[in-house]
């Protein structure tokens, strides 16, 4: 089947679908983008996480046609490809990457928060990105990056 | 912990490192096992037994190979080398031929166009089975009929320490037991093979901890020579363990050679959790004896270690869980029984902190018991017991290196109690269970409970073992480049190495090349070993490579040219164990204590692990940032396995294999961790006098986490994790 998709500004057209295809198998078999991880496929932990419509939503949940006409934007779309974004570099700064499977997804998942909320306090971080697995950090330098970037926002 | 830590550019040890790979992990631009692609790329598959124990009676493979897309479908018959594999002991078929042993063991493997085509394949072979009564209890394994040529015990040992017979004034009893804990790591499995033209070798990337001992044992069975096969470590989500045994190796080897064409194998969720070993179950049974005083006279156990269907790495997980099983005290007398069996459960085998996890719930239950039999403070009764240099363990060996027991448990125990509010007050979600599931409106039935554990463990591989890292180190025009197979797989050792190097080079741009085999081994990324055994093999070839810079600027000559170097890093000589269990069986220790405060609905019986204090022995910190997060998330995982991870396992077949149904903690479940103290005293003979720290935080982080819910709640809490039944029924 044919659908065609706006990611990260630009439209992209896939042609030769299967019906049962998750937005997520799209992104990574089809259409380039491999950034959003298949850790669990059913929803569960976050690693595919992607903002469609302005929605954050698990990718591997949505089915790829059904976002014909929509915008989605992946962690590829956060930052220039150089640069990286204040929720970036503070994940580099704060020591929150460790085996990195987890962080595209959770720094789709901040960039969002931070977008709707100016400055969560800690249970509502915690909250909001409980949601995303991490197995290696413990979350405790994930929860550090988004105060140094609430921090910084807060006084630029 | 907040850490204000700033980050140092070319940072040097001591320094707080950025990772290199951080940028493109965080952009998404690092390319994990899973992510990896070639031309022509088929896709691999595996068809794995439903059952725990059955006869194969026939096995028919003509309805996948019909299928249109399907390359090739092989089993047993098509493995052209050695026909078993094995961590230790080689047992484990590459596909089953005669009989499986446990479900989702694998009997055929399939490549094709693309995934589905692949699944639809393994889906259509037609197996005829004999189902047989699956054995799945350890303690009637050594005299069930053997399920395996190789018997049903993988190893029994004994420690006979001083006099056997000796009793103290005062005498505890307990039993305990352990569920089976699962690594989790979040990328699953993965990996890609690509046929050599001649179609006589072959190219593998692969997510792994043990790279050169995949490519010897994927080697023999594919019965060609190691030269023939290259190996690569592919970005590795995660590992704790679940890596360090093979899985799909030989099987994607297998299907690229046989299609010449590259295969990518990647395992799904559901598949990765009987795609690789676990924790080993443990029923343990303990006595300690004590002076009235509180000092322990000694030490009696029995542990039983279910290893599952095949060997993996059973018998080094039980000597650690036997050589540990009286904790870091002084025990001058012991008779300590352990043994590991076969059954038809799922394999276990390597997980972070390998062994002593099973012990230390154990022997820390023991000591508050002892305390509270005594009438003796339990941080007291431990200072009174805490080893220290020149004391010697209960097998008889001699504690020579850095042993600040009493400095972690005091800077543990003396930590003032985290400034939380009490359970009654809290926010909703902040409560046992989270908003709406607890008891609301009846604030005192959630309680609040303080436990204190400590804990020792081995570093780097034990009892004789000829444990060794390798390292290249080229330097040219003041660029360095680091070549060691070290997996990285999130613990950062591609910052220890460049920070090793600055140090020893002075010279601030390093680069860490991607971890192969054209390079000797490193060993595995396990036991807490890679900044010592790597580190010092970095070191050590940078020290060769700075004597070589050296000389030139001595004689005149400007540093311009190439300087290159290799160094095999060797720790020093450990010996195997005597009949008696009893020899110098381990090359270093570390130590950590865990202070846990708990939350408990007593009428749901749910818990919320409100914080965890911690001390923890670490000889040098090379990146004290690196340090902190492999410490927060060792306890992510003591605390899972306290209160809420566990593969449930019914007659042979895990019933909760998904991320829906096996709980790992997420941030609402994560304690604040407060980190007391960093003890700082250097280990003689390791590179600059750093331990390993990966494993102690998931050590006594569960016996404390089970030892506050005691406290809460006056229940013996005899069994982790902790279940709300075990707490209400």
């Amino acid at each position: 089947m044919s659908y065609s998709v706006q990611i990260n500004g630009v439209v992209h057209t896939v042609t030769d679908g299967g019906i049962g295809e998750s937005l997520l198998y799209a992104l990574r078999e089809r259409l380039g983008f491999p950034g959003s991880k298949n850790a669990c496929e059913q929803g569960e932990c976050g690693s595919c996480s992607v903002v469609v419509d302005g929605a954050l939503v698990c990718s591997c949940l949505v089915l790829a046609a059904a976002c014909d006409g929509r915008e989605v934007v992946t962690i590829e779309g956060l930052g220039d490809g150089s640069t990286l974004t204040d929720v970036q570099r503070a994940f580099v700064e704060a020591g929150a990457v460790q085996c990195g499977f987890c962080t595209p997804g959770l720094v789709v998942a901040i960039d969002r928060l931070l977008a709707e909320q100016q400055s969560p306090d800690e249970l509502a971080v915690r909250e909001s990105i409980s949601g995303n697995l991490c197995r290696c950090t413990g979350y405790g330098r994930i929860l550090e990056a988004v105060a140094r970037v609430v921090a910084e926002r807060a006084t630029s | 912990m907040t850490s204000s830590t700033t980050m140092t550019a070319g940072a040097r040890v001591g320094e707080s490192a950025v990772r290199p790979d951080a940028p493109p992990k965080v952009q998404g631009r690092f390319a994990f096992g899973n992510d990896l692609w070639a031309d022509g790329m088929l896709y691999g598959a595996t068809l794995r037994s439903p059952h725990a124990s059955a006869r194969i009676l026939s096995i028919d493979i003509a309805p996948a190979l019909a299928i249109a897309g399907v390359h090739a479908v092989l089993t047993s018959d098509d493995v052209p080398g050695r026909s078993v594999f094995g961590l230790e002991h080689p047992d484990q078929p590459v596909l089953a031929s005669d009989v499986v042993r446990y479900v989702g063991e694998p009997l055929a493997v399939v490549a094709a166009d693309d995934p589905d085509t692949a699944r639809r394949a393994v889906v259509a072979i037609a197996v005829d089975y004999e189902v047989l009564p699956p054995l799945v209890d350890p303690e009637a394994a050594p005299s069930a009929t053997p399920i395996h040529p190789d018997g049903n015990v993988f190893r029994e040992l004994t420690i006979r320490h001083g006099d056997v017979d000796s009793v103290g004034e005062v005498v505890v009893e307990g039993e305990y037991e352990v569920g089976m804990q699962d690594q989790a790591f979040l990328g699953c499995e993965s990996g890609l093979a690509i046929p050599d033209r001649d179609g006589a070798g072959v190219e593998m990337f692969v997510s792994t901890q043990f790279l050169h001992v995949d490519v010897e044992q994927t080697a023999a069975c594919l019965g060609i020579a190691v030269e023939r096969l290259r190996a690569t470590v592919a970005g590795v989500g995660g590992a704790f363990g679940g890596r360090e045994d093979i899985s799909l190796q030989v099987h994607v080897c297998l299907l690229a050679l046989r299609t010449g064409r590259p295969v990518k194998m990647q395992y799904r969720r559901d598949e990765s959790f009987v795609g690789h070993v676990h924790r080993h179950p443990a029923r343990m049974r303990y006595r300690h004896h004590a002076r009235r005083d509180g000092t322990l006279v000694k030490v009696e156990a029995r542990l039983v270690l279910d290893g599952g269907a095949y060997a993996s790495t059973s018998s080094a997980v039980l000597a650690n869980a036997t050589c540990f099983a009286a904790g870091p005290y002084r025990v001058p007398n012991a008779l300590i029984e352990g043994i590991a069996v076969r059954t038809n459960n799922p394999p276990c085998g390597a997980m972070r902190g390998f062994g002593n996890v099973q012990a230390c719930f154990a022997h820390e239950a023991q000591m508050d018991r002892l305390a509270d039999e005594l009438g003796i403070d339990p941080v007291d009764l431990r200072l009174r017991n805490a080893l220290a240099p020149g004391d010697r363990l209960v097998t008889n060996q001699l504690l020579t290196g850095a042993a600040p027991v009493e400095a972690v448990i005091r800077a543990c125990a003396q930590a003032p109690l985290p400034d939380i509010v009490g359970p009654a007050m809290g926010e909703p979600m902040a409560r046992p269970g989270g908003a709406g599931r607890t008891a609301a409106g009846e604030p005192d039935r959630v309680v609040r409970g303080v436990g204190f554990a400590a804990s020792i463990k081995n570093l780097m591989f034990s009892e004789g073992f000829d444990d060794y890292s390798t390292a290249r180190v080229v330097v040219e025009d003041g660029r360095v480049t680091v070549h060691c197979a070290c997996a990285e797989v999130g613990q950062g050792f591609v910052t220890v190495a460049q920070q090793i190097a600055r140090e020893v080079l002075d010279l601030d741009d390093v680069v860490v090349a991607p971890a192969d085999t054209s390079v000797g081994s490193a060993g595995s990324t396990s036991a807490s070993r890679q900044t010592m055994m790597s580190g010092g093999a970095v070191e050590g070839a940078c020290r060769i490579v700075r004597e070589q810079i050296d000389t030139d600027r001595d004689a005149g000559r400007s540093m311009s040219g190439r300087y290159e170097a290799t160094y095999e890093h060797h720790h020093a000589p450990t010996t195997p164990l005597d009949a008696n269990g009893q020899g110098d069986a381990h090359a270093a220790f570390a130590f950590a204590a865990h202070r846990a405060v708990v939350d408990v609905d007593l009428d749901l019986g749910l818990v919320r692990v409100v914080d965890i204090t911690t001390a923890q022995d670490v000889g040098r910190l090379i990146n004290p940032l690196q340090a902190v997060g492999q410490i927060e998330g060792g306890i992510a995982q003591g605390v899972g396995l306290a209160v809420m991870e566990e593969l449930v396992v019914r007659d042979g077949r895990i019933v909760n294999a998904s991320f829906t149904d096996y709980l790992i903690p997420t941030a609402l479940d994560m304690p604040t961790v407060t980190i007391a103290a960093l003890i700082e005293d250097p280990e003689p003979n390791a590179p600059f006098g750093a331990k390993g720290i990966g494993e102690p935080p998931c050590i006594s982080s569960v016996a404390a986490v089970a030892a506050a819910i005691r406290n809460a709640t006056g229940r013996p809490v005899r069994r982790v994790p902790v279940r709300p039944e075990d707490l209400v029924l």
